[in-house]
């Protein structure tokens, strides 16, 4: 067997599938979608797992169908949906900044899209705590924050170029801001859902609906798709600026672009799952040990992992401690810190 | 530096002082009660039960004091943790000394349920003690020891950490959310002066012993081989510098929850001022830090009257146009 697969649409869009890349994807999508039907079985009221299959395929007891489709269901694939959507930002960021330790949360990105959460919320609610707007604008306004963060500590951070160490500590600074921001929006404002602001802040999928997931799964769908088409840019940014303009590069244009749909990415997450911290630095470096530093194959194999990620640490969240809820970022916290500290170590001499 | 001969250095100190003074009086003048200079004098010499004299009394008073003696310690464990690390952004809160210290009160709380200010105060210079060991010793491996970055990012995963853990004790246990929250938010409002009597002493001997270990810090500052070069037990000093820094970050965020910016901002104000000698720069950032933290909390009653903007949320509006300042220009002490 060859180790590659060339797959080309006409002149428009090629690429090499490294079969071992293939391989891995297959395993992960079995291992998401055990996972996924594990989701739906767990909780407080058990269903076991033929009984999952038989009410997603249509049959099933009217109480089980209750629960899976109205509660679990659109919880779980929001779950997985900003899963995906933090971990490929977390790739892309890393690719162009060219730093293992950038991440949307450690830069500020995520911060940036929740003050913008939170503004829209404050300045859209009515003394009903009810939303004057379609809450269809929310993503859009998280990416607006999002993307005004990432321009500003780019910018911010542009001394005759960029250094990634400038560009981490500025980030480091942004965030810290936004977050105070958040805090005082919070106090001021007559916030909608304002009880569970607090939580959401930690990032939580607690409370999602099929409203939620009809609006994120095209934004997610579709900047995911960009993502992967976009990934044999990423290939040629990782190699730095004259090495990829040597190769005939737009390099500063294709960089804003990736850009813009990171901040994209991150913003959807943010809108519906509050700062879910460590999944966008952690996936993409899980997914690099598993099928090397590629693009093509690292994009879709980080998301399937952030998916995984994010609907494992939902699950706990929600059995071992019920009736209670732990908010899944504390989770991702508790796993990414350490994981983040242990990628310094292994920088340390960088 | 700005101040050279030592006289300009004394009558800055002086002018400082007086600044100072007359910060606190406006901290207990202006406010949503309107209270005029006359009416300080009697609450205290002839008290007679008035609206006014009560809120001088029980909280305009203490939340001066506070907030002048935390300003104060803020900065001073800020100046002292960035000669010990020669980082010029090595702060309280940047290195996750305030989320430790935080989030063990949060479990003493919510676990144990202490609720003695005794206690929170001990907790806290533990939690305090915890993070800053934690992020210290992560921060020191690889070839080129402890470098600025690695401070940095270490610090900000921890304080992520255990903001996190934070969170979810108060999501599993909604009371302690009662007892803790105002507390979290990191203000100076509402803290009764029994708590800052509590911490004073400790507060006020890491002061002094600030003073004392101010000229081996001038050493420790250029560095580890000139501080041993001339004859200094570097442990000792490095010992003290840490306990130092527990005392006065733990005690300050055990009165009034965790406050940032302020261990950065002043000192890096105090070193093109005074100079490079910490026998200056303490004294310079008791007084700065202080006066900062007041302005900072007047003007914080104001922005959105008659609600308060909680202080931290003020000094991180203050500090991060300071702190981006200092990662761009480079991490240069001077």
């Amino acid at each position: 067997m060859k180790k590659y697969l060339p797959i080309r649409f006409k002149n428009w869009f090629s690429f090499l599938l490294d079969w071992k890349a293939f391989l891995t994807i297959v395993v992960l999508l079995v291992l998401t979608l055990t996972l996924l039907i594990a989701s739906i079985s767990l909780g407080d009221m058990r269903i076991p797992p033929l009984d999952v299959m038989r009410v997603l395929f249509g049959g099933g007891e009217e109480t089980q169908q209750l629960v899976i489709t109205s509660f679990r269901l659109p919880r779980i694939i929001i779950a997985m949906l900003v899963g995906m959507c933090l971990a490929a930002a977390g790739a892309i960021l890393q690719g162009i900044i060219r730093n293992p330790l950038a991440s949307p949360d450690i830069i500020g990105i995520t911060g940036g899209a929740g003050v913008a959460v939170v503004t829209f919320l404050a300045v859209f609610s009515n003394e009903n705590n009810a939303l004057t707007v379609s809450i269809h604008w929310l993503p859009l306004a998280a990416f607006i924050g999002a993307t005004l963060v990432a321009f500003l500590v780019y910018g911010l951070a542009w001394k005759n170029g960029v250094s990634p160490v400038r560009l981490v500590l500025i980030g480091i600074g942004i965030s810290t801001l936004a977050q105070a921001l958040t805090t005082l929006l919070m106090i001021v404002g007559p916030i909608y859902r304002a009880s569970q602001a607090n939580i959401w802040l930690t990032g939580t999928v607690y409370g999602s609906t099929w409203d939620d997931v009809t609006i994120l799964t095209p934004w997610a769908l579709v900047l995911l798709t960009a993502t992967f088409l976009l990934s044999r840019n990423l290939n040629l940014q990782e190699l730095g600026d004259e090495m990829a303009k040597g190769l005939g590069s737009r390099v500063q244009v294709q960089r804003v672009g990736l850009l813009f749909v990171s901040t994209a990415l991150t913003g959807g997450a943010v809108a519906f799952a509050g700062g879910i911290g460590f999944v966008g630095l952690m996936s993409p470096h899980i997914a690099r040990n598993l099928v090397g530093s590629a693009f093509g194959a690292l994009i879709p194999v980080s998301a399937f992992i952030g998916a995984m990620l994010v609907l494992a640490a939902d699950l706990v969240g929600r059995t071992v401690f019920s009736p209670l809820e732990v908010p899944a970022g504390v989770f991702t916290a508790l796993i990414g810190a350490p994981y983040f500290i242990y990628l310094l170590f292994k920088n340390r001499n960088l | 530096m700005i101040l050279k001969s030592p006289k300009a250095k004394v009558a800055g100190l002086l002018i400082g002082m007086i600044v100072f003074v007359a910060c606190i009086l406006g901290s207990i003048i202006f406010g949503y009660t309107s209270i005029t200079f006359s009416m300080v004098i009697d609450a205290y010499t002839q008290f007679d039960q008035s609206n006014e004299h009560l809120v001088i009394r029980n909280e305009r008073m203490p939340r001066a004091l506070t907030a002048a003696v935390i300003g104060a310690s803020l900065a001073v464990a800020g100046a002292i943790m960035q000669a010990l690390t020669r980082n010029p952004l090595a702060s309280p809160g940047i290195l996750g000394v305030n989320a430790g210290a935080g989030f063990f009160v949060v479990t003493a709380v919510s676990l144990f349920s202490i609720t003695s200010m005794q206690h929170f105060i001990w907790i806290a210079f533990l939690g305090a003690a915890t993070a800053a060991f934690i992020v210290y010793f992560l921060s020191s491996f690889g070839k080129e020891g402890l470098s600025p970055m690695k401070l940095v990012l270490a610090g900000s995963a921890m304080a992520a950490l255990f903001s996190s853990f934070t969170q979810g004790l108060l999501v599993l246990n909604e009371q302690a959310l009662d007892e803790v929250l105002f507390w979290l938010a990191g203000s100076v409002q509402g803290r009764d002066i029994e708590y800052l009597l509590y911490v004073l002493p400790y507060i006020g001997a890491a002061w002094i012993l600030a003073m004392f270990i101010a000229r081996p810090v001038n050493a420790l500052a250029i560095g580890e081989d000139v501080a041993a070069g001339l004859g200094q037990k570097i442990g000792l000093t490095k010992l003290s510098c840490a306990l130092l820094v527990i005392v006065l970050a733990g005690g300050s965020v055990a009165v009034a929850g965790p406050i940032g910016f302020i261990g950065i901002v002043i000192p890096n104000i105090v070193r093109p001022l005074v100079g490079l000698d910490h026998r200056w720069i303490f004294p310079y950032c008791a007084v700065l830090g202080g006066i900062l933290l007041m302005a900072a909390d007047v003007s914080a009653r104001f922005i959105i009257m008659p609600q308060e903007v909680p202080v931290g949320v003020m000094t991180a509006v203050i500090g991060t146009p300071f702190f981006i300042y200092i990662a761009r220009r480079g991490m240069s002490m001077k």
